[in-house]
């Protein structure tokens, strides 16, 4: 396997869905592969949509985490 | 090489656009989806509303779409430049504040404007339009309507109905053949059901009303009472999304109070809270409570009042009622409930 590539974050705590999967598709237009975007948000409807989006898309999702109401999702782009 | 055709289509989360988009794909086409989130949309939408509704699965119904059709799903959010659109629909509102005819011509245009982007490079526009499906908006007369309007003209194919319409440029270019699209016309949903279930898809999210919160005539009361009270027809998305969540009581026109009613709701306006004065039973259990607009000091015990009714301190004699301004800067009160009778239903927006 492949060394994770940069890592850039995207801040998208406070935000309601779908605003947080728009800020990571937005973001990762403009992101070379094999860069690890991690996204930080609040909203749980990310754990479902962030990872849906990553599907359609072709990303890979490398780990969802939530601790104390704040979300984590480390997303590779491909 | 040749480039496929590729077409752009107009997901929602219904079936019907799902069964467009599907109907293209199966003639060879190269489909991606669009899907516009204008802040009033039911599809995508939050955790806290998804849970209320019980029985709903906590997904979003556009990319959930996508993924039975293995297409992209692209989400644009047109929050700002919709603000036109609601409030200045050239053909006028619905049976309540739903604009639904600017608003397709809205999203049309827009699909059209993405997609033909020279990066993107798409052929034609399709949505899961049928001829009679709404009243107002989906009549044979509205769609050439929309196709004009939105300066798609022909290039815009909808698949379930084409063969009631005349040949579009696809059909006309032989990319798409007309007789293996529909004619399907009116409010019946059977042939929708019986073609998805030939396309062999078993699950479909059915909204009621319609796509969005403005079809909803509790939703539509709550906006226009906060026209009302700001004194003009604008908004920001916070305004919006606060309206789609709680009780909404108005004791005056200078102040409302949006009183949570479940905890998923207490979670969403938890997400408010830092910003505006808030109020909250201590004394016993209960609802999270945000004051809205411009509050006297003299409002407050009212506030309070309110908050303790809707506690399990409701039949209790006093309830503690803490209250945090956006400074941070905490009192608290000790109030009796608001009986019943005390809370007339015109507060209730
Ligand atoms: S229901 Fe809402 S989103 Fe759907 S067409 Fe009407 S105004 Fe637009």
């Amino acid at each position: 396997m492949s060394e994770p590539g940069p890592v850039e974050t995207l801040d998208a705590r406070g935000l309601l869905c779908p605003m947080p999967v728009i800020k990571a598709q937005d973001r990762i237009a403009g992101l070379r592969p094999g860069t690890v975007l991690e996204v930080w948000a609040t909203d749980p409807g990310t754990l479902a949509d962030v990872p849906a989006w990553c599907r359609v898309h072709g990303h890979e999702v490398l780990e969802t985490a939530q601790a104390d109401h704040e979300i984590r999702i480390r997303i590779k782009v491909n | 090489m040749t480039e496929p055709i590729k077409a752009v289509a107009l997901i929602s989360g219904g079936l019907d656009s799902m069964l467009a988009a599907k109907v293209v794909m199966d003639q060879g086409v190269h489909v991606e989806g669009i899907n516009f989130f204008t802040g009033f949309c039911v599809e995508g939408h939050t955790h806290a509303i998804r849970a209320r509704k019980g029985s709903a699965p906590k997904r979003n119904n556009a990319l959930w779409v996508a993924e039975q059709l293995g297409i992209k799903l692209h989400i644009i959010d047109v929050i700002e430049e919709y603000k036109k659109v609601l409030l200045s629909p050239k053909h006028g509102y619905g049976q309540h504040l739903n604009p639904c005819l600017d608003c397709k011509i809205f999203m049309v245009r827009k699909a059209l404007a993405w997609g033909f982007m020279a990066e993107h490079g798409f052929d034609f526009i399709v949505t899961g339009e049928v001829i009679g499906q709404r009243p107002k908006s989906q009549r044979k007369a509205t769609m050439p309507v929309i196709a004009k309007e939105s300066g798609a003209d022909d290039r815009l194919l909808r698949p379930l109905c084409a063969q009631n319409l005349p040949p579009t440029l696809p059909e006309r270019e032989g990319w798409v053949d007309r007789d293996a699209l529909f004619g399907f016309q009116g409010r019946n949903r059977k042939p929708q059901i019986e073609l998805a279930q030939r396309l062999g898809f078993t699950e479909w999210a059915q909204p009621a009303g319609g796509c969005c919160f403005l079809t909803d005539a509790q939703y539509s009361r709550k906006l226009t009472d906060l026209w009302a009270a700001q004194g003009s027809k604008d908004y920001e998305l916070d305004d919006i999304m606060l309206l789609k969540v709680g009780r909404h009581i108005r004791p005056a026109p200078h102040f409302k109070l949006i009183v949570s009613r479940e905890e998923g709701e207490n979670r969403y306006l938890e997400g408010y809270r830092k910003r505006f004065l808030n109020l909250r039973p201590i004394s016993h259990l209960g609802p999270l409570c945000l004051v809205d607009g411009h509050p006297e000091p003299a409002d407050l015990e009212l506030a309070a009042r309110v908050v303790a009714r809707y506690s399990q301190g409701r039949e209790a004699a006093a309830v503690t009622v803490a209250a945090e301004d956006p400074n941070g800067e905490r009192r608290e009160l000790t109030v009796p409930p608001l009986a019943p009778a005390e809370l007339p239903s015109a507060w209730h927006v």
